[in-house]
């Protein structure tokens, strides 16, 4: 740089938009007036092509021959590929193998990538990828979790984790239940489809603009395939149009299939997912199968459990291991078990293998402990609130079943003030009265705590890296590891740089995630996105703050303490100047204004041979308290007021973390009630677009929503400004709209009984376990 | 030729797809990537456009529609707003209101969002918007991220704020409704839009020149508002080759009362026919709050939802409970017959080649007349039948006169339920009369499982419809007997 930009200081005032307030989303007027660019609205490339795949029809079969003539032939159609075509790794399963990114030989669901077209329009690529003639040797395919679980089919070894004497506890238990549920799964339904772009570089490398959650697994996926070292390959991401965990691994094929093509055909090539391949192609939400077994006194305080969780994985382990092992750490949820034993399996099923979804296991496990307090409560004839506050991790009772020691007791006092601000107990007693006298309608309620541990149980994940820049007008660039899904990362962390310089958020700019700019990143997922990369961005900022100060104070004769950064200004003594005066100042004086940062976070372990370890830096704790309203002669009903108190300790940006918490909750209740996979008996899934697939739409909101954050939490351990995480908890406190629907039907038998209500609870399994309530009744008054 | 505005410029099209839609040609040929594809199939509102159409009586009416399963071909004489109409800040209340409010997350499904909220408020009148319609405008828009409730403020907000923008702002028609000059001058007659490839697209603007076509391509596929068959389309990678609009037809769009009838054009948008029919049979209004949404029933049509010959359709019940009459025209001239002979099979109709629905002829009612109509689904929003039940039932001192039992979701087409109408004819109207009726069901229907429901469910709540209707006879005012009754 010859000249300097000209200098026009604003006046000093206090930095505008620091960390803690609620600063709009950065993109939020781009997204308002259509001009944020997602991957399809990206200016096409010279000579672009389009790709689509074609399907294997079954579950499980052998290919025995592949005619793809009339593919080749079909008009617009420049290429097709087959597994054979592919230069490098076939398999991209991205923790263990299993995934091969076009079918060799043998095909494992329905809906299986088994060739790739590239054709010069999406239509004439769709058109041709139907005209395929396969034939196939079929085997025997295994579709369901239970079917699995008996043949002990599993994509990976079971997991145990037991404290004490489980079974002992349980047989001398003066009360003893024990129950079983199916928990379904679940369609991100990320309102922008799988998408990548891959362009061909020099050097036979690849460019690759990703809608994805881990934009280095792409790099690294992309280079395997094409047989490339890893710097050949740069992905890129600006931003989703949603992920939920939906972008974490099941991008990669995406890119990788765009990538062969563009490959193939030294063409860029775009690959866009239309619904219905969307939702036929990638994994989804785990369903689960569990079971509990649990001993307690007559006060309902747990005295032993036994509980057993199985997940369907699908055809291969993509994220499974750790998935079930979540829900297995979930189990728990808030609740101390005492004498306990969790079981993990990993189902292996002839359909699409599930992946990553906002909880990642989390959720599905803490279904069954939460399923049991609502049964232990209609058993002692308690309000299900007291059995549950009773059974909260306390000081000691405060070691989990896996040894972590919780050490920040949260939820006690958590829910004791959404006891009192939700007005629990008089809508308790309004609630019984009402169904007393209302024969067809009625009223649930039910208050559910969530304990969730942030961190990947991946040790290794737990890493984030960060690129700070400082430019010579005072404007400052970063770019780190985390992608931009809406969750509001980018904002939360140009919050933190922000703040760390005491600067404006106007100067902060957070830009695309690159894999050239940040290598070796995480997946922005496990809810740790602000909590790592915060950090990371952080580490670079205060790097060059030591650098800047000690840069002013030799220059300027002063003591280190003696320079202060505050109110877009720099202090130094008595001499006061401007942001970007001091800045340009460094500059002159050859100082670096830019860094790297990079945070590992401290003290986790796990060891899953003995089960026991602390794989959790913390837990986030939230609780949700929902009343509903049920028709007994249809089984439909409606949320008609949810109370949510969350502690996102010291927020970063208040606003945006009730975002995540209002939406998370919604996408948690549409998952436990309308949200219904359906797959035929051949493992067909037959629920393909949101005309069959029903997520919440407007009216599905609670007409009273009411959502705090606690008050005076900071986190006490060393997060990012003391803030905790918020992306994947609230969607547990959906579980509070399935309990009060398991409530509402128990009115029916004047709360004695409660039937098993399997989820999703659509209207036709409420009204099941409706009229199993009215028999049981018919039944007691016949005995009576 | 079609001419029609484009964010207040004329567009003049010589050469277009006849299987385009509007989203697929904003998107690919003009590169205005803001209006996005989440569905292709009308059910998520990431699409949805704004149309202006002008009215009867020379002022516009603005609609938001699905642009992905619209056809290009339909804009003709029309105004079409994008979100590209507002890219300049300060924007609309809507959009600084879900800024402020933080009604963006991914910001995927917002172009959509503000697109339907912009009509609202195009469309909204003196005085305060309800939370109705808030919620009645956002129907057909799904967001995954927000859980919504900050788009609800943000419209609350929003709809008590005007908007004043420049005359020469791309959407500024809006706020006047007056014709837009550039159209005055376009032509009006009926128009065929051909292929190289042999697809054709024609919009007939009279009833003779429909018959003709029909007469002359008797496999040709008619198109109204084209929100099912558009999916052919998109979903299933067809090409329909030869199309034939309604849209412009003035005898199929009307709604008018002719004697004892209140006679709809076949090519009659819900929307259209709504307010006249609720005016006699007030029980359509709760049932159409939850056929498809607002962007569905601005564009759907009753003689599309009966030549669909869904088994799941939402109006045929209820028309064949009022023993509606179907009229239908063709070579042969014009026929009547009652909606419920109309059904044959499973997708299967008396309609003859090169005939068409006209209109269709709905009773009003008589003394102590009343029709109940009670549908069930998944979700309350924008979701198909698991079962329709719609009941016209005369009840005098207490005894059953007469009834008309129809059902949606409980066979291959939508259908009487013979037994249980005579259960109740002639009997008082109480708990055991019910009680016959209620297992005379299973004689009538053996439905279908599938991914709605199962066939016991179907069975079961159908009967249990029956007792909500008794219920409902019976109940106080103001009494809540469903959970849609909470606001």
């Amino acid at each position: 740089m010859r000249k300097l930009p000209l200098n026009t200081p604003a006046p000093a005032h206090s930095a505008r938009g620091l960390a803690g307030h609620s600063v709009k989303h950065d993109s939020a007027w781009k997204h308002v007036s259509g001009q944020a660019r997602y991957i399809d609205d990206m200016p096409t490339p010279e000579g672009i092509l389009h790709a689509a795949v074609g399907h294997s029809e079954q579950a499980h079969a052998r290919i025995v021959s592949m005619d793809l003539d009339a593919v080749r032939q079909y008009p617009g159609v420049i290429a097709v590929i087959t597994a054979k075509d592919v230069p490098g790794h076939l398999d991209i399963g991205p923790v263990f193998p299993g995934d091969p990114v076009l079918a060799d030989n043998i095909v494992e669901y329905i809906g299986q990538p088994v060739f790739a077209v590239a054709a010069t329009s999406h239509e004439a690529a769709r058109k041709a990828a139907k005209l395929a003639k396969v034939e196939y040797e079929t085997l025997d395919a295994v579709v369901t979790v239970t079917q699995a679980l008996n043949k002990e089919f599993f994509v990976r070894p079971s997991q145990t984790q037991q404290r004490g004497q489980p079974d002992q506890a349980l047989a001398q238990a003066p009360n003893r239940l024990s129950g079983e549920q199916f928990v379904g799964g679940q369609e991100h339904f990320y309102l922008e489809g799988q998408a990548s772009l891959a362009e061909p570089t020099e050097d036979r490398g690849m460019f690759v603009h990703t809608s994805s959650q881990h934009p280095s697994e792409v790099q690294k996926l992309v280079a395997e395939v094409l047989g490339l070292p890893i710097h050949e390959v740069h992905a890129e991401v600006r931003r989703m149009g949603g992920g939920f965990g939906g972008k974490e691994t099941q991008a990669a094929p995406v890119a990788c299939i765009a990538a062969l093509l563009a490959n193939a055909t030294n063409r860029p090539v775009k690959y866009r997912l239309s619904r219905p391949d969307d939702m036929i192609q990638t994994g989804k939400r785990h369903d689960f199968y569990n079971t509990y077994d649990i001993g307690f006194d007559d006060d309902g305080l747990i005295l032993g459990a036994d509980l057993m969780v199985a997940g369907r994985c699908g055809n291969s382990p993509d994220l499974s291991d750790a998935i079930v092992d979540r829900a297995m750490f979930h189990a728990d949820n808030a609740y101390y078990l005492d004498q306990a034993r969790v079981t993990g399996h990993r189902c292996k099923t002839h359909t699409v293998s599930n992946t990553a979804f906002r909880g990642f296991g989390g959720p599905q496990g803490m279904m069954i402990i939460e399923h049991a307090m609502d049964d232990i409560a209609r058993h002692l004839g308690r309000d299900p609130l007291d059995i549950r506050k009773l059974n909260l991790y306390r000081p000691g009772r405060d070691t989990t079943h896996y040894g972590q020691t919780i050490e920040q007791h949260v939820l006690p006092e958590l829910l004791e003030k959404l006891e009192a601000s939700s007005d629990y107990r008089k809508r308790r007693s309004d609630i019984t009265a009402f169904n007393q006298s209302s024969p067809i309608l009625k009223h649930g309620l039910a208050l559910t705590p969530v304990k969730f541990g942030i961190s990947f149980t991946a040790k290794h994940l737990n890493q984030a890296g960060a690129l700070v820049n400082i430019y010579t007008d005072g404007s400052i660039q970063v770019n780190h590891g985390g992608t931009e899904m809406g969750q509001g990362l980018y904002i939360k962390v140009a919050q933190v740089v922000a703040s760390a310089f005491q600067v404006d958020i106007e100067r902060v700019k957070v830009s695309a995630t690159r894999t050239d700019k940040v290598p070796n990143t995480s997946p922005t997922a496990a809810s740790s996105g602000s909590d790592l990369n915060g950090m990371a961005a952080l580490d670079a900022c205060e790097k060059l703050m030591a650098g800047l100060t000690e840069f002013a104070a030799s220059h300027w004769s002063a003591a280190p303490e003696d320079v202060t950064f505050a109110d877009n200004q720099v202090q130094i003594n008595d001499l006061t100047m401007s942001w970007e005066t001091f800045i340009q100042s460094a500059y002159m004086n050859r100082i670096p204004l830019s860094s790297s940062g990079f945070y590992a976070t401290p003290k986790i372990h796990y060891d899953p041979k003995t089960g026991t370890g602390h794989p959790f830096l913390y837990y986030s704790n939230c609780a949700a308290c929902s009343e509903v309203v049920v028709d007994t002669l249809t089984g439909e009903y409606r949320v008609m007021r949810t109370d949510i108190l969350f502690d996102a300790g010291r927020s970063l940006n208040p606003e945006i973390d009730i975002g995540q918490i209002e939406g998370g909750f919604v996408q948690g209740m549409g998952w436990l009630t309308t949200e219904e996979l359906v797959y035929s008996n051949d493992g067909k899934l037959l629920t393909t677009g949101p005309a069959n697939y029903k997520i919440p739409a407007v009216s599905d909101c609670p007409p009273d929503l009411r959502v705090g954050l606690l008050p005076n939490s900071p986190n006490r351990e060393a997060t990012v400004f003391h803030s905790k995480a918020v992306g994947e908890p609230p969607l547990m406190l959906g579980i509070a709209v399935w309990s009060a629907l398991r409530d509402a039907v128990s009115s029916i038998t004047d709360y004695r009984f409660s039937p098993p209500l399997d989820t999703p609870a659509t209207p036709e399994r409420v009204l099941a376990a409706i009229t199993a309530c009215q028999a049981s009744q018919e039944q007691h008054k016949e005995s009576a | 030729m079609i001419e029609f505005l484009l964010n207040g410029q004329i567009e003049k099209l010589d050469q277009v797809d006849p299987n385009l839609s509007i989203l697929e040609w904003l998107r690919t040929k003009m590169r205005l990537t803001g209006t996005k594809e989440g569905c292709a199939s009308g059910d998520c509102g990431a699409c949805t456009v704004i149309t202006g159409t002008p009215g009867p009586r020379g002022s516009t009416c603005y609609q938001a529609i699905n642009s992905c399963i619209t056809l290009l071909g339909s804009l003709h004489g029309k105004e079409l707003i994008t979100i590209e109409a507002f890219q300049q800040e300060p924007g609309h209340p809507v959009q600084s209101n879900m800024v402020e409010k933080h009604g963006a997350q991914c910001g995927f499904c917002t172009p959509g969002i503000v697109m339907s909220l912009a009509a609202l408020h195009a469309n909204r009148k003196e005085g305060e918007t309800s939370n109705g319609q808030i919620l009645e405008a956002l129907s057909g828009n799904l967001c995954r991220c927000t859980g919504y409730r900050p788009i609800i403020e943000a419209s609350h907000q929003a709809m008590v704020e005007e908007w004043k923008p420049d005359s020469d702002h791309p959407a500024a028609a809006m706020t006047n409704r007056l014709p837009a000059p550039e159209l005055a001058g376009i032509h009006q007659e009926s128009f065929t839009l051909n292929t190289p490839q042999g697809t054709r697209y024609d919009s007939p603007v009279s009833l003779e020149e429909l018959r003709t076509l029909r007469r002359e391509a008797p496999d040709s596929r008619l198109v109204a508002g084209g929100t099912d068959l558009m999916l052919e389309i998109t979903q299933q990678l067809r090409t329909l080759n030869h199309l034939i609009s309604l849209e412009r037809i003035p005898e199929l769009q009307g709604c008018t009362l002719d004697g004892n009838e209140l006679v709809i054009g076949a090519a009659a948008t819900y929307q259209r026919f709504r307010a006249s029919l609720c005016e006699l049979w007030p029980a359509f209004d709760a049932m159409l709050d939850r056929l498809g949404s607002l962007q569905i029933r601005n564009r759907g049509t009753l003689g599309g939802n009966i030549a669909n010959a869904s088994p799941v359709g939402d109006m045929p019940p209820p028309l064949i409970a009022l023993g509606a009459i179907l009229v239908l025209d063709g070579p042969k001239g014009e026929r009547r017959l009652p909606l419920e002979a109309f059904f044959q099979g499973y997708k299967q109709t008396t309609l003859q080649p090169g005939e068409f629905i006209h209109s269709v002829r709905v009773p009003v009612p008589e003394a102590n007349e009343t029709l109940y109509i009670y549908k069930v689904s998944k979700r309350l929003d924008d979701d198909i039948s698991a079962v329709l039940g719609a009941f016209r039932l005369t009840v005098d001192n207490g005894v059953v006169r007469a009834c008309r039992l129809a059902f949606g979701g409980m066979a291959a087409i939508p259908a009487r339920a013979a037994h249980a109408e005579a259960a109740l004819t002639g009997q008082p109207w109480n708990e055991e009369t019910l009680q016959t009726a209620m297992t005379a069901l299973a004689s009538d229907f053996s439905p279908l499982s599938d991914v709605r429901a199962s066939s016991g469910y179907r069975l079961q709540v159908a009967g249990n419809l029956l007792r909500r209707t008794l219920l409902a006879s019976t109940s106080l005012p103001g009494e809540q007997l469903m959970v849609t009754d909470y606001a």
